[in-house]
């Protein structure tokens, strides 16, 4: 890992932020359900203790 | 014919009890295929003999494009199951699918467009490949929004199948529209006839990110699936029952 491996031969902007944007896009996605599931569940709980 | 059988397997209670042991595994492959394939990408490869480093941004954009067409298989094929044999899972798996390909097909155009500037000199043409895959994304949105429109639930799964189904005919073109037609897009590197046009240390970093980002989308596609039977079976006891035990536990 040195500036010239950062560097992508004058290429960095467009290799970076592609790089940057899809691992983002990876990570909110595989984040983001499992709250989604976490949540359900407990509301699911929380409304069959109420009945 | 009888198609009693699907119905067995594909009973949401026992999808999500096999998901729930299968994720993990799942999980785990991808991250070991995400570093070993970004490391092949980033270092191992050689840069390309004509794009220098820029070439290097294949390894996100490829992936993803073929994961938008797909997993847009995946959601049309899981809708004809619940349009056709009332499978209900089916309408689970395909509402689960459709905001995963609508953001690989985002993420396809996204660095398709940062590649596109260095090499072409801008950042967007209508050529037919961008434009059918646009047009991809847009299908994606419009079955979503037809889900959030339609409340009942088993009606919204039905009109997405439709729509879906009737938007496969976009999906050939996307594959073939660099062939069909003269593109600034590049023809096919890799899924030609003959040998790929592509050197071994190149391809063998894309495989792996393409397996990688295939087996992400089944495993999100699972966990966005056992919401869709959770929010769908909410009032079953079985629902119920696992909801307090992972309250309990």
């Amino acid at each position: 890992m040195d500036a010239e491996f950062f560097a992508m031969g004058g290429y960095a902007f467009y290799v970076w932020a592609s790089y940057g944007l899809s691992a983002a896009v990876l990570i909110a996605n595989a984040v983001l359900p499992r709250i989604r599931e976490k949540s359900l569940l407990k509301k699911i709980a929380q409304s069959a203790r109420e009945q | 014919m009888d198609f009693r059988w699907l119905h067995k397997y594909a009973s949401p209670r026992d999808f999500y009890t096999w998901s729930l042991s299968l994720v993990p595994w799942l999980a785990g492959t991808c991250a070991v295929l995400f570093i070993v394939g970004l490391a092949g990408g980033l270092i191992y490869a050689p840069p390309d003999y004509q794009q220098g480093e820029s070439f290097r941004i294949i390894y996100v954009h490829v992936p993803s494009a073929w994961m938008s067409l797909f997993i847009y298989m995946v959601m049309a094929g899981a809708g004809a199951l619940g349009l056709i044999w009332h499978v209900k899972l089916g309408d689970m798996v395909a509402r689960a699918s459709a905001p995963v390909g609508a953001w690989f097909t985002f993420l396809a155009l996204a660095t398709g467009s940062l590649w596109g500037k260095p090499m072409w000199g801008t950042y967007w043409v209508w050529d037919a490949r961008l434009t059918s895959e646009l047009i991809l994304l847009f299908l994606y949105l419009g079955y979503i929004a037809l889900q959030g429109a339609i409340e009942d639930r088993r009606i919204a799964a039905r009109a997405g199948a439709v729509l879906a189904l009737v938007g496969t005919v976009n999906i050939p073109i996307v594959h073939y529209s660099v062939e069909w037609w003269n593109t600034l897009h590049q023809g096919p590197t890799v899924t030609k006839f003959d040998a790929p046009s592509i050197d071994t240390s190149m391809l063998i970093p894309l495989l792996i990110m393409s397996l990688a980002y295939t087996i992400y989308f089944f495993t999100i596609m699972l966990i966005r699936t056992r919401c869709e039977i959770l929010e769908f079976e909410r009032n079953t006891a079985w629902v119920k029952q696992r909801a307090l035990g992972v309250e309990v536990g």
